[in-house]
């Protein structure tokens, strides 16, 4: 179970952070939604402890994530970056298989280039892809491969950051079901940000609104359509009148 | 107030300048720290021993060949002046394996590899490469940063001394063809007026220009800013930084090994 309490960022006199509490359950997948520059990405950077957050608490099964030893907690966790943010250095199996080559978790290599292309087979790529570089992928590919590099060690908790994004429909429809499909699968702790509606009702267990470095709305996806929050409303129904201000 | 204004300039420069050099040393101190600190990463060592070594023996040969020659030119119309132009093939020796051959050697590594490696760390910033790094339980600094210093510290001396030994030829090459110098002269004037300290204290710098070259990549890349411009003025910055403190220690080096 990943808890967040009060938990407060500011970066000089931009306070991102207010005061976040949320709580996601073993096993369950649960989606962040909100507008660009609501502090998605950063309330996620620091569950990871990329960032660290001003004050207030989140812990993992109970763990601090900042007092946490850290090469064992990092281990349970894998991450899709919104880019893919796959290595230009390496090769396509070599990136996969990062974690398995090198450090507590390192395998003979003939064992993670296995590994790796079974996971590169598990999200619908061929063989053929694992000696290629990142830069002769496609961004739907380059996708995949970001998602199988972040299942690769079967992690306990799967972070994804905007899945879908720069994707045409229907490569972000076969992307959200590899998702939802892994994550049920491996029985793993997902947690997304997106403000992509259609991987909100394919990825969520449960929802929660962030704006303005609070949550608005938390609850599960089934009810989101007839949640009355007027934040929630105005955007899940992407309307420019609202309590949200749009800039035109 | 308006006189004011300029001492506030100068001192925000100062603090912010002071600020530099401070985060620069910590940077330093923990470089040096997972240098002796496993895991290590011995494939990255050996790529960026290829990259800074090996690829950069051209750069710096040519440009030994060529100082190497036009010193021995120099010399020669200086040193006949005052008829002393028999003193062209130690001066020469003495010339590149002092000063030349590291400084330039230095210089021009820098302007090779310090930008090469601030680009390439600054992109992998700006698309959460080092990001991604950290949640795949690699520290960046011995992953990306180590590596570099590792490679550059040891591979510059023997740059300097593969440059060293061509400047020395590119001197013989004027001397015996433009000069007039007798070849096996020329060599032995070489040989004898160079001491070992001549030639190890030159490559006592260029481990130290190495390590600086590698330092200010590293540094200027990991905290370049957002997108092409960030990474840009990451580039320039570390060039320049490399530059300004390769001729610095070069001074401090040169006062150090030959007036204590």
């Amino acid at each position: 179970m990943i808890r967040l309490e009060g938990v407060h960022k500011s970066f000089g006199p931009k306070r991102v952070l207010r005061g976040v509490d949320l709580t996601i359950e073993r096993g369950q997948s649960m989606v962040i939604i909100g507008g660009s520059g609501t502090g998605k990405s950063v309330l996620l950077k620091c569950v990871l402890g990329l960032i660290r957050h001003d004050s207030g608490t989140i812990t993992l099964e109970g763990e601090d994530v900042l007092t946490a030893e850290r090469d064992a907690f990092l281990a349970r966790f894998g991450m899709l970056f919104q880019g893919g943010a796959l290595f230009d250095s390496l090769a396509v199996w070599q990136n996969v298989a990062f974690r398995l080559l090198r450090g507590s978790l390192k395998r003979p290599m003939a064992e993670a280039r296995e590994i790796a292309i079974e996971k590169l087979r598990r999200v619908g790529l061929t063989p053929d892809v694992a000696d290629l570089f990142p830069s002769e992928l496609s961004g739907g590919m380059q996708k995949r491969v970001g998602l199988a590099r972040a299942i690769a060690a079967e992690p306990d908790v799967i972070f994804f950051d905007e899945p879908t994004t720069g994707l045409d429909p229907i490569m972000a429809g076969v992307i959200n079901e590899l998702i939802r499909e892994i994550v049920v699968e491996m029985g793993a702790t997902a947690m997304t940000i997106t403000h992509d509606m259609s991987s909100v009702r394919a990825i969520a267990d449960r929802v929660a609104m962030l704006h303005d470095g609070v949550v608005k709305w938390e609850g599960p996806v089934a009810r989101m359509d007839d949640a009355t929050d007027p934040y929630l409303h105005q955007f899940i129904t992407g309307s420019a009148d609202g309590p949200i201000e749009a800039v035109r | 107030m308006i006189l004011l204004s300029p001492l506030g300039a100068i001192g925000r420069s100062t603090l912010s300048m002071l600020g530099l050099i401070g985060r620069v040393a910590i940077y330093a101190a923990q470089a040096i720290s997972h240098l002796v600190r496993p895991p290590f990463y011995p494939r990255e060592f050996a790529q960026a021993l290829l990259q800074i070594g090996w690829l950069s023996l051209p750069v710096v040969g040519l440009t030994a060949l060529f100082t190497g020659g036009a010193l021995a030119l120099q010399i020669y119309a200086g040193g006949a002046r005052f008829n002393a132009e028999a003193v062209v093939p130690s001066i020469v020796a003495i010339g590149m394996v002092r000063e030349l051959g590291p400084v330039l050697g230095g210089l021009m590594v820098a302007g090779r590899v310090a930008s090469a490696i601030a680009a390439e760390i600054g992109t992998m910033k700006v698309t959460e490469q080092i990001d991604a790094l950290v949640t795949l339980s690699t520290h960046p600094m011995k992953y990306l940063t180590a590596p570099r210093v590792l490679a550059a510290t040891l591979s510059l001396p023997v740059l300097v001394a593969v440059g060293d030994v061509i400047g020395i030829f590119g001197g013989y090459l004027v001397g015996t063809s433009r000069l007039g110098f007798n070849p096996a002269t020329y060599l032995d004037n070489t040989v004898d007026f160079l001491e070992l300290w001549d030639v190890l204290s030159g490559l006592v710098k260029g481990a130290v220009f190495g390590f600086i070259v590698a330092l200010m990549g590293c540094y200027h890349g990991m905290n370049s800013g957002r997108g092409a411009r960030g990474v840009g003025r990451a580039t320039t910055n570390a060039v320049v930084s490399a530059s300004i403190l390769i001729l610095a220690s070069n001074y401090l080096l040169t006062e150090l090994f030959f007036t204590a």
